[in-house]
């Protein structure tokens, strides 16, 4: 039970950074951009993030672990939504193909990500982390609360983070499904010319949903630093996480909902073999580690052949809208 | 075009917007071109300012990144090498590319035609000479490219299935049996890490100029797909499907066999890279085989307006920058990421500056620009 209960929290850490990023990604998709560049954008989130406390650290007489932590958060949101800000403006503005301003904000966000960690490294003097106050932030739980017995272990001993994953995952599912704007962003996705005759500001629906989907990928990437990670800069530390975030957005089918329960599923299988014994051996586990990939084809194809409406793409998405082409 | 400019005419009577666009089609290519040179210009300029905030000067960084790519022999064979797959994943993406299949799946086809290349020499090696060996690898190498390239264009064809998630969920599926290949059944006894063991010299690609033939292959492919692609019949179907699968249905061609058909042709062209990287480069497979080509190529068969001779000139550029960076990692301690961030400012300039050649801004009182022509 003890160890089941362990699984439990793993789970929940490990799933965290994929909820950010897939929320990050449909509420991005679901303005009709398909954008790829959700790794690079975690990248850019992750040492920006670890970059804003460390220096906040290093500048203040006596750091506040909860104020470094706030900063961080900060910090990721703003760098990633300034990389989803250069493709909104290469795609939306200038309109470049989609998927390739994707690919090309992986290559440069990840080179970002390496590029300033190591230059952060070497001015720190070999290696950057920040201070065991930040760490033990990020490694928190909710004060009283966390100590009953069983429950407070499984819903209230984690870093606020986490919490924030949810919260955000809540807001945005409420968002897209329970207001005006949500409704007109989603007919944005599905279909910018209909949407544009309603009067509806295509661009601006486009800018602020990639931009701020963007930085909710960047708190993923800030997450995985700070926490799995544990504050320290690891290069290609982010390396697979945007795109395991791509495939669930997929796996998902596009619902913050079910983004709630399908990041915490994947989470858990890539902890699953540390705690249940499977009887794998290395190699094996290299193809388990590929069933959220196949599972996701699964649910591509299943979807795509019932063709269920619900269930699909935001109809737009990929393709560029030039008001001019009608 | 002539329609179009009425229409805009027409909504000029009304109110006029400041800035307004108009399609044109008229620059001259050696004004494109000189557009898309100035704008790795300015990339580079912005790559400037980076080295001098580090407290580096330019010019010396720049010269640096040339002279480690070029300067020696050993240098040039490198960058040459690195060039090579990156041209081979362009041109494979080239044909699906033209015909809007967004194929970014050329990292997976490339590591398919690596295991099927390295499962020839493995198991293969002795039991034919060295140049049926070699031919056996290429054919295994393109045919294994190509069925993992026709399962996502089946899915197309069939169900009208999203083939940009499907191409990418399959990377990730043939990496991961790489890993497992590599853990697992094909684990080198000896070694004590997870590696796969060293293919026979038998297998090897023999080399001139110094360089594996590899750039003889590729280059007889960019030779071929140039032609493929502009004159002949399959490559004008391709052009049509790309432009408009309605007309390509309407003038009786079969589209989802033009769809599995091309994207055999564009996976197993990635196989071959995946070969020539076993077969002329790592002599082994392993999870770094492919290591992000199939995801850069995308970028270099794009900003080549998917001009195969471009590609040389691009794929080349981006070598460069590549092996540069390794330089000034050595001589500038800058790190070797650099030249991912290089390469994504000149994307980005790149792809930006498509706009100012396929648009024109016209502002509102400059009457003479009117027919936007």
């Amino acid at each position: 039970m003890y160890k089941f209960i362990q699984f439990i929290c793993a789970t929940i850490l490990a799933g965290t950074p994929f909820l950010y990023g897939t929320v990050g990604e449909i509420l991005t998709e679901k303005s009709g951009n398909l954008n790829l560049g959700v790794e690079g954008m975690m990248f850019m989130g992750g040492i920006a993030g670890l970059a804003g406390a460390f220096y906040y650290e290093k500048f203040t007489a006596v750091p506040i672990g909860g104020i470094a932590a706030l900063i961080a958060v900060v910090c990721a949101f703003c760098c990633a939504a300034l990389g989803a800000l250069i493709y909104c403006f290469l795609t939306i503005t200038l309109r470049a193909n989609q998927n390739v301003t994707g690919l090309a904000l992986t290559i440069f966000g990840t080179g970002f990500g390496n590029f300033f960690g190591e230059v952060l490294s070497s001015r720190a003097g070999g290696y950057v982390a920040v201070s065991a106050a930040t760490k033990a932030v990020f490694n928190g739980n909710v004060p009283v609360l966390s100590s009953i017995p069983t429950v407070g272990k499984l819903l209230f001993s984690y870093n606020f983070a986490v919490y924030l994953a949810v919260i955000v995952a809540i807001a945005i599912a409420l968002f897209l499904n329970r207001t005006r704007k949500g409704l007109s962003l989603r007919a944005v996705g599905e279909n910018p010319a209909t949407a544009d005759a309603a009067g509806i500001n295509v661009t601006l629906y486009k800018y602020l949903a990639t931009c701020i989907g963007g930085g909710i990928c960047g708190i993923g990437g800030m997450y995985i630093v700070m926490v799995t990670c544990s504050g320290v800069w690891v290069n290609n530390c982010i390396s697979g996480y945007g795109w395991i975030a791509v495939a669930l957005v997929i796996f998902v089918t596009w619902s913050p909902w079910r983004a709630l329960i399908g990041s915490f599923i994947f989470g858990g299988l890539s902890v699953l073999r540390y705690y249940l014994h499977l009887g794998l051996n290395n190699a094996q586990s290299q193809l388990y580690d590929v069933v959220p990939y196949a599972a996701t084809v699964i649910v591509l194809i299943i979807t795509g052949i019932r063709q269920s409406r619900e269930h699909a793409i935001p109809a737009s998405c990929g393709e560029n809208y030039f008001r001019e082409e009608r | 075009m002539g329609a179009n400019s009425e229409k805009t005419k027409r909504v000029l009577s009304h109110a006029e917007p400041l800035v307004r666009l108009a399609k044109r089609s008229d620059m001259p290519a050696s004004k494109a071109w000189a557009i898309r040179v100035a704008s790795i210009v300015a990339a580079l300029a912005i790559g400037a300012v980076l080295i001098v905030a580090l407290g580096h000067n330019p010019f010396s960084v720049y010269a640096d990144m040339v002279k480690g790519s070029f300067f020696t022999k050993t240098s040039r064979v490198e960058t040459i090498k690195i060039a090579i797959p990156l041209l081979g994943a362009a041109l494979a993406i080239t044909p699906a590319f033209k015909m809007k299949f967004w194929n970014i799946g050329a990292e997976g086809q490339i590591l398919a035609g690596a295991i099927a290349a390295t499962y020839v020499a493995l198991f293969w090696i002795d039991k034919m000479p060295r140049p049926v060996l070699i031919l056996v690898m290429f054919i295994a190498g393109a045919a294994a490219g190509g069925i993992w390239g026709v399962i996502p264009a089946l899915f197309k064809a069939k169900w009208g299935i999203n083939e940009t998630l499907f191409t990418l969920m399959f990377n990730y599926i043939v990496l991961g049996f790489v890993r497992y290949l590599q853990n697992g059944p094909w684990r080198a006894p000896a070694s004590s890490f997870p590696q796969i063991a060293m293919i026979g010299f038998q297998s090897r690609l023999p080399k001139v100029f110094g360089v594996h033939i590899g750039w003889i292959i590729i280059l007889a492919i960019t030779v071929a797909m140039f032609f493929y692609l502009k004159y002949a019949k399959q490559g004008y179907e391709i052009s049509v499907v790309g432009e408009s699968v309605k007309t390509a249905q309407y003038a009786g061609m079969n589209v989802g066999w033009i769809i599995i058909r091309t994207m055999f042709i564009s996976g197993a062209i990635a196989g071959i890279a995946g070969f020539l990287i076993v077969s002329g480069e790592d002599f082994t497979l392993s999870e770094s085989t492919a290591g992000g080509v199939g995801f850069t190529a995308i970028t270099v068969a794009w900003l080549s307006r998917l001009n195969p001779f471009v590609m040389v000139f691009i794929s080349m550029f981006l070598a460069t920058l590549s092996k540069g960076s390794n330089t000034i990692q050595t001589n500038f301690k800058i790190p070797a990421s650099a030249a991912e961030v290089l390469t994504g400012i000149i994307l980005f300039c790149m792809l930006g500056c498509e706009f100012f050649i396929n648009y024109k801004l016209i502002f509102r009182h400059r009457k003479g620009d009117e027919a936007g022509v």
